[in-house]
């Protein structure tokens, strides 16, 4: 197991290599400056911010600072927001991206499983049908849609909770982009389950848990969950690089100042080391927690050996 | 019994033929059942499963209905009533958004059925247009996604090996990364100049994020295929490895590269549409749902009717291909695992 581990630590390396890369040569290709505005530059004022921003070098070694500057962890100062590390930046927008996913996740888990649960053990009845549709609906319902209606809803005539933006993670403003994020996991998480349950439910162990008396809840909560939330867990990895994208999306409707903002509007505006830091930032993320889904499963079913 | 009655089977041609013939031009069965018996294929059976499956055969009909109507609606609306997604009033008094079925005044009237945007243009004719750009694009991307995917799979099936084992090693390394965000960054940054070109931008990048998992399904039915006698016999006759895989061994495969295709129709028309919503996909003036529900987003508390519209379109037609592509799973399921 450890073997393992050492070798996808390794490999991590060499692929944020290759993300660096593919973004930098993106970024440097396209058309367009991030000095490019309104007002057309002199040409001294031109020159001299090239210069400034190291950018009359060759490019190979500019390739070869950037890279020599992320081995250290230096992702340079934005181009954009003027006298803000890119470093900065991610420790700004981190905690409100990562409430944010966590928050949505931890919805999704809660009311998915007992969706999924409920669903496998009532099979074919009301509940069912009715779970599954709803779960049908979230996965088809597109969360720019649901966004904006939820704020219709809650906030606009309601008044429930605030409309946009973001005033902590212990406010109200969390609750309708978390809510929006979440709905599309929900609904995965809801039929992962079931299908998981309901093949657990037939076998042998649980026959033998219902045969010794244990109540249904026992049976459910202590033996059946943990084989059948196993395909929930492998979902874990790819549901993480979903979350991210669909965080860009919730944050631009809601106006939060988290990764994903910053990320779109560093595309568009061409800001090379901000984005290069937000999507190596990304990488490593992904890459790390896949590895930590994938050393889950060992604890959780002891069949399973690396 | 007559042999020289005409039969009533449908493909049977008239025979006259004598007594004494008879029984080698009939059905054997029809003598000993009285029944007239029609042949089978297993597709033909996936399909009667399918048909009983209700919420698949509703999801066909919705989607059926949908997609005519964003093929024809435009032109027929441009026919009857002139407009288009593009067609901003002359009279400067109609710039406004008008609810569904209002006139300028706030009279009744048929002529917007579905409103019209801040710019004045009718948004019945812009949520089928959207819907235009949206087929066309998951079709499309679908179709890329399919070659590539099919492609890589069985290769990588049936050289078997280390090739497979790099091959699927690279798939997975693909598949921890955060592809979409390249894919941001992509369009983002290299927009193309013409309409056309953009549209060919955004096939190739949704069918580029699409196609790992149509490897590896495809990969797995050819492994299992691999070692079938129609297999050896191919090789033992001296056909070339390309004709192999893909005359051969891709047509058995087809079942779950069928299922998986249709459910990856809605998920690419989903991902074009939030990247026309981040005003990356689509870009204006041709409109796509995205794109609409992007600019009714923006004018969501005071008219709510720009959003609704596109929005509850697109989850129709997405609830519907995630049913449709369901039935057919549960359809081709026990020919899959007859395989």
């Amino acid at each position: 197991m450890l073997r393992f581990i050492i070798r996808r630590v390794v490999i991590i390396v060499p692929m944020l290599f290759i993300v660096v890369t593919i973004t930098w040569a993106l970024v440097r290709l396209s058309p367009g400056n991030f000095y490019t505005g309104e007002k057309k530059l002199t040409p001294a004022v031109e020159r001299n911010l090239r210069e400034k921003y190291g950018l009359n070098q060759p490019w190979y070694t500019q390739y070869r600072k950037l890279l020599w500057n992320i081995a250290r962890f230096d992702f340079g100062s934005s181009l954009k927001y003027e006298g803000q590390s890119v470093n900065q930046i991610l420790w700004r927008g981190l905690p409100v991206s990562a409430a944010l996913g966590i928050t949505a996740y931890l919805i999704a888990l809660i009311f998915g499983i007992a969706m999924g649960t409920f669903a496998a053990l009532r099979q074919n009845s009301w509940i069912d049908y009715g779970s599954m549709a709803l779960a049908m609906l979230g996965i088809s319902i597109p969360n720019f849609v649901l966004g904006p209606l939820l704020v219709l809803l809650f906030s606009l005539t309601l008044f429930w909770f605030p409309p946009a933006l973001w005033n902590g993670f212990a406010s109200r403003s969390i609750v309708l982009p978390a809510l929006t994020l979440s709905a599309i996991y929900i609904a995965y998480i809801a039929r992962l389950t079931r299908s998981g349950m309901l093949e657990v439910l037939r076998s042998d162990y649980i026959r033998t848990a219902r045969a010794k008396g244990l109540s249904e809840r026992q049976v459910v909560m202590r033996h059946a969950l943990r084989g059948g939330l196993l395909p929930v867990v492998s979902f874990s990895g790819p549901a993480l690089a979903f979350l991210i994208t669909g965080t860009v999306v919730v944050e631009k409707v809601f106006a939060l100042p988290g990764l994903g903002n910053y990320f779109i509007n560093a595309c568009f505006n061409r800001d090379e080391p901000l984005i290069i830091g937000i999507v190596a930032f990304i990488a490593i993320a992904v890459l790390v927690f896949n590895l930590l889904v994938d050393i889950s499963y060992a604890f959780i079913d002891p069949r399973i050996r690396y | 019994m007559d042999p020289n009655e005409p039969q009533n089977r449908i493909n049977e041609p008239e025979l006259h033929v004598g007594p004494e013939y008879a029984v080698a031009e009939r059905d054997v069965s029809e003598l000993v059942t009285g029944e007239i018996v029609t042949g089978s294929s297993l597709w033909r059976d996936a399909w009667r499963r399918l048909l009983r499956n209700k919420l698949a055969v509703f999801g066909m009909i919705v989607v059926v209905l949908i997609a005519l109507s964003a093929i024809a609606g435009p032109a027929i609306i441009k026919q009857t009533t002139g407009f288009t997604y593009d067609s901003i009033p002359k009279d400067t008094t109609l710039l406004k958004s008008i609810p569904p079925f209002r006139g300028p005044n706030g009279e009744f009237s048929w002529k917007h059925p579905m409103g019209t945007d801040v710019a004045g243009r009718d948004i019945l004719a812009r949520v089928l247009s959207g819907g235009q750009i949206s087929l066309m694009v998951a079709l499309i991307a679908t179709l890329v996604s399919l070659v590539i995917g099919v492609s890589y799979g069985a290769i990588a099936g049936y050289l078997g090996g280390r090739v497979d084992d790099l091959m699927m090693r690279m798939v997975d390394v693909l598949y921890s990364l955060p592809y979409v965000i390249i894919v941001i960054v992509l369009l983002a940054l290299l927009p193309a100049k013409t309409p056309t070109a953009q549209l060919a931008q955004l096939f190739f990048a949704l069918g580029a994020v699409s196609w790992l998992t149509m490897a590896r399904i495809v990969r797995g039915q050819i492994l299992s295929l691999k070692n079938q006698e129609f297999v050896l016999a191919a090789r033992a006759t001296g056909v070339s490895t390309p004709k192999i895989i893909f005359r051969h061994l891709v047509p058995n495969a087809l079942g779950p590269v069928i299922v998986y295709a249709t459910l990856t129709i809605p998920s690419v028309m989903l991902s074009e549409a939030f990247l026309s919503f981040l005003g990356l996909g689509v870009r204006p003036p041709r409109v796509s749902w995205g794109s609409l529900a992007a600019e009714g987003a923006q004018n969501l508390a005071v008219y709510p009717w720009q959003l609704i519209f596109p929005g509850v379109t697109m989850a129709l037609m997405l609830f519907s291909l995630n049913f449709v592509g369901d039935g057919l799973r549960d359809a081709l399921d026990p020919q899959m695992r007859r395989d």
